[in-house]
Order: C-alpha cells, then structure tokens, then sequence
C-alpha cells in the first residue's frame, strides 16, 4: 500500500481526501481529526471543507481535507487519493469514481459493495466493520474515531501520536479514553489488514 | 487667546497593543468564520449585534460563546437592520462594535450603513458572501456584493473594505479593519466569502503584545473649544468621551462641525467633500496589496478572496506552459489600489480578472487601464457557475 501510495504522492505532491457518511456518524469531526493533526502537529498544510445545509443536517454528509507540504491553492478535492465511505449513499455517490490511484476504506456492515467492482481494486478497497468494532469499545457513537484509527494505520500518513493528539483536543471532556480506545481499536484492525497484504505479497 | 495644550502625539496616544483578555494566543485549525470572531476579539470588539445567517453564522456563534469569558455583549437582535442601528448605538457609547451578515442581511442593513458614513460612527461590518440576488445559495461563494459594499446606501460617501483569502487573513484582516475603523472613523467592511468562511486551516494567533490595536482618538479639548466635527489636516474628527462635560450633537442630517443640522449646499459641500476625501486623500495610506512577476508580465491576473487562490493554481499551470503570468490581489478592495494598476497598464500585455460575479471588479480595471491596452487585452473571467470556485486551465 504504501508502496504504490508513494509512486502517486511524485505525481501530486497533495493528498485528497474525502470522508463521507450519513449526519450523525461524526464525518466532519473526523475530518477535523485529520486535519487538525496534520496542521498542528506534522507541520503540514491542511485544509478542510465541508458539507452544509440540510444534506449535512441527518441526510448525507461529507468532508474534505487536502494535505499538502506547501500551501494549498485550491481547496476542494477534485481527484481524492482516499475515500471514506461510511454509508451505502456516500459509496454510491462517491465509491465508483474511485481513481487509478485511490484507495477506498468503507464500513463493510453497512455499505453494500459491488463485489466485482471491489474485487477489481484488489488491495486499494478495505473494509472496516467500524460499527461493531465502535460497539464493542462501548458505544456506537465513536464509530468515528475508530475509523480516524484504521484510516492512520492504513495509509501511514499521519503518525498516530498526532491523530491522538487532535482527538484529545476535539472530543467532548470525559470522553478522552473511550475515544482513544476507539482509535487503538481501529488502528490495530488496519495494522492486522496491512500486515495480511504483505503476507500475500511476499508469499505471492 | 487662552493657551490651549498642545494634543498629544498621536503615537503615544492610540498605538497600543491588544487586551490579552481578548487573544486567544495559540497555534489552532479553524475555519475562517471563527479566525474572524477571535480576529475581532483580538481588536478590542466587545459588542456584537447581529441576526445570524449562513454562512456567517459560525462567527457570532462563536462570539456568543467566547463573550462571557471576556467581558462584552452579544445580542441576537430581531432582524439586521436594528443590528446595523444597535453597534451604532454601543460604538457612541464607547465600545468597539461590529455585526455580522450575509447577502440577504447585508441589503437591509444598507440604510445604516449610510448614517455610519454621515455620523463618522467607527464599526465593522462583516459580509460573508454567498451567491445571489435574494436567498440565492445559502451555502455556496459568492463575490457579488463588491460594488455594493461601495454603493449601497444612497449620497456620496467612501468606505474601507478589505477581502481576506484565507482563515489566517480572515483574523488579521478583522484585526486591520478595526483598526482602520478607528483611525478614519469610518464603517468598515471585511468582504469574506463563503468558501474562505467555512474552510479550516491552521491560524496563528500571536501573543496580544505582538498586535497593533487603533485605539478610539478623544479630545483632549477644553469643553468651550471643542467641536464634535471638527477636524485637522488628517480631515478626521476626534470623538468625545460623554459625560465629560463637552457638548455634542449627532443627526443624519447634513450638519455644521457643531454637529446641528444645517440646510444650505455650502455646508453639505464641506461636510461630503470631507467625508469623501478622509478616505481618497488617505488611499495611499490604506491600499494594500500583493503581487507577483506583474512587471513585463504577458498578462496580470487580478482576483481577490477564494478565486485568488483558484487563480494562482491556473497561474501555475499557464507557467508550465511557458506563458509570462503576473498575480495581482487587491488585499484592500476599496479603496482600490488605482495608482498601481495604472502603473502596471503600461508595463504588461493585458489583465484578466478572475471574480465570483458577472463583472464588478472588472470594471474598475478596465476603467483604470483603458486606453493603456489594447481592448482586447483585458479579459473579464466571469466564472460562470458563481456558486461553485473551479479551477479550469482557462
């Protein structure tokens, strides 16, 4: 992964990303997370835009953040290098465009994937039951940051010190070490996912 | 006569740095809407007004909150014109003021605009654009309101308005406008837009001793001497602290340097003249701007807010293709950088102005540069789609 991540990164040295979801899942902090943790902690240029208006409000809703080394012009993500899909909606609206250098991470409970389609992405499509994963940590409510969690560990592009961080910084008071359990729990299932694709590779 | 004290140096008397109590000094990643409200924090603002609208919301929103902690008052008021007649009111009383708007609001509050104009009331105004006429696109850009901001109460007047295109402008830029508020008591805008309000990026907030703040110029006249608008060469009347035992008197009327309305065309000749001039005379003084290989370029690309940024990336593009590119962004629109571009006229191939509307900005240049270029050579992009900022190569 990181591999054929990095042959793109000379190509466009900014990486897009999408986040997207139904209202209520936490996209947007999530994108914050991301975010802000690039910006404020890898010294990285970050800009994040968002959906608003009444598809934010409990329809779909999605977040956009590009990072980049030096500044970034255009804010909006035109080609994305990630896309997050957290709800059968946004992967239909979003899922399909999926670049030849993209990678696509999705809640495999709730988004009903075109098994050919993800067959013929191979590596770059992975699925998350983050749901569950949420449930199991305590609450479905940080199905979120479980999914910051495995986004961190699949793409290598933050450290994960500095996405905790963000995630200190940004979820409610009290709710720090539910949250960070999330964010390990996810984080160790795309460390488990990465590790089976190198499997494959070298035994392949 | 009697021997009046000699009024201080300016200097001494109004350059300060920012109350800590304001400055939420740190390094943070917010949108540009909440750099703007710590901006106006940081300028010494303690009295907002304001009927909130997308996408403008996110700044009294955060004023509200932040208010207590700091000493001042947020007031949702019933609609946007008694929010444009409400900071008026706390800017008399002594406060730093400033409401907060957007398309739809902002046309209502056109009225006050102009008795901030006529009373010299010092206070900000911040227009988040969104696309338009009427309710248009709430949550989309727009860069429509540029020639209202300028002309959108009736009589003769001038304001300042400064267009920030990015979160970090968006608190420095609040910060500059009251400043400039202050300093040519004039109302002064902050023309953001919808994409720099609601995009989150890293924004610097330095420690208050490290921020310039304009403070409110009082006389220091003895009550006898002093005329609430009377002015020196700077054309700019000092304000009166009340209760101190000078006289004033403030109308929308046309009035004398008394303050009492007079009704003859030598009084209004003196009195608009002024008001026009503090800021013309001043221009120099209050323009500012960026640009970049402009001189000798093939074409100067002029834009301001989220289209600067969108233009630089087709900059970027027509330079790899070999094309002499210059970038050109007024920071302060109004008053609009004239003596540059008339400069550049002579020394480039052509403009291209790259704005959110169907031509207001564009304008002003081809006002400016005709005759200079070839007609051809100056190219309006109107983005078609206003609600959406694109990136096309052309």
């Amino acid at each position: 992964m990181a591999k054929l991540l990095k042959k793109v990164q000379l190509e466009n040295p900014q990486i897009e990303i999408r986040i997207s979801g139904f209202g209520g899942q936490g996209v947007i902090l999530a994108g914050f997370i991301i975010g802000r943790a690039a910006a404020l902690y890898e010294g990285k240029q970050a800009v994040l835009t968002q959906s608003f208006g009444p598809e934010a409000r409990g329809g779909s809703c999605s977040v956009q953040v590009i990072l980049g080394d030096k500044r970034i012009d255009y804010p909006y993500v035109v080609q994305p290098r990630v896309q997050v899909c957290m709800s059968d909606e946004a992967y239909r609206k979003y899922g399909g465009y999926l670049g030849p250098h993209a990678i696509l991470l999705y809640e495999e409970d709730i988004v009903r994937v075109n098994r050919e389609e993800v067959a013929s992405w191979g590596n770059r499509a992975l699925g998350i039951p983050a749901t569950r994963l949420a449930e199991e940590v305590g609450k479905r409510l940080v199905v979120n940051i479980v999914m910051v969690g495995f986004f961190v560990a699949v793409t290598e592009y933050l450290k994960p010190e500095s996405a905790k961080k963000a995630i200190q910084d940004l979820v409610p008071k009290g709710t720090e070490e539910l949250n960070s359990k999330a964010f390990e729990r996810g984080f160790k299932y795309g460390k488990k996912i990465l590790s089976q694709i190198n499997k494959d590779r070298s035994s392949g | 006569m009697k021997k009046t004290k000699p009024k201080p140096k300016i200097k001494e008397l109004v350059h300060l740095t920012a109350d800590p109590r304001g400055v939420l000094t740190g390094v943070h990643f917010m949108n540009g809407d909440q750099a703007a409200c710590e901006g106006a924090l940081a300028a010494g603002c303690r009295f907002v007004a304001g009927y909130p609208i997308t996408p403008s919301t996110e700044i009294v929103e955060r004023f509200a909150s932040r208010i207590p902690t700091v000493g001042g008052i947020f007031i949702q008021m019933e609609d946007e014109i008694a929010s444009s007649i409400a900071i008026q009111g706390a800017a008399w009383a002594g406060l730093k003021s400033m409401t907060v708007s957007s398309g739809p609001g902002f046309s209502l509050m056109m009225e006050h605009v102009g008795l901030a104009a006529m009373l010299e009331t010092p206070c900000v105004f911040i227009d988040v654009q969104r696309a338009g006429p009427s309710t248009g696109l709430p949550t989309l850009p727009g860069q429509a309101d540029m020639m209202q901001v300028r002309w959108g109460a009736h009589g003769d007047y001038e304001i300042i308005a400064l267009v920030p295109n990015s979160p970090q402008e968006c608190f420095d830029l609040t910060i500059q406008a009251f400043n400039l508020s202050e300093e040519f008591r004039v109302p002064t805008f902050v023309m953001m837009d919808e994409c720099v309000g609601h995009m989150a990026e890293r924004v610097v907030i330095p420690p208050a001793d490290k921020i310039k703040i304009f403070n409110r110029r009082y006389t220091t006249l003895p009550p006898e001497e002093y005329l609430p608008y009377r002015t020196g060469k700077d054309l700019v009347p000092w304000f009166v602290k009340a209760g101190t035992g000078r006289r004033f008197h403030i109308t929308g009327l046309t009035h004398d340097e008394r303050g009492y309305p007079m009704m003859n065309a030598e009084t209004q000749g003196k009195l608009v003249r002024r008001l026009v001039d503090k800021i013309r005379a001043n221009a120099e003084q209050i323009v500012r701007y960026e640009e970049e290989d402009c001189e000798g370029a093939e074409v100067v690309v002029i834009s301001y807010g989220i289209t600067s940024r969108v233009a630089s990336r087709a900059v970027e593009m027509a330079r790899k293709q070999g094309i002499k590119v210059g970038r050109f962004r007024p920071v302060v629109v109004w008053p609009f950088p004239e003596k540059r571009i008339r400069q550049l006229a002579g020394m480039v191939g052509g403009f291209v102005v790259a704005e959110l509307n169907y031509g207001q900005i564009s304008l002003e240049v081809e006002r400016l540069v005709a005759g200079k270029v070839p007609e051809k050579a100056i190219e309006k992009r109107r983005v078609n789609q206003p609600g959406a900022a694109t990136a096309k190569s052309d």
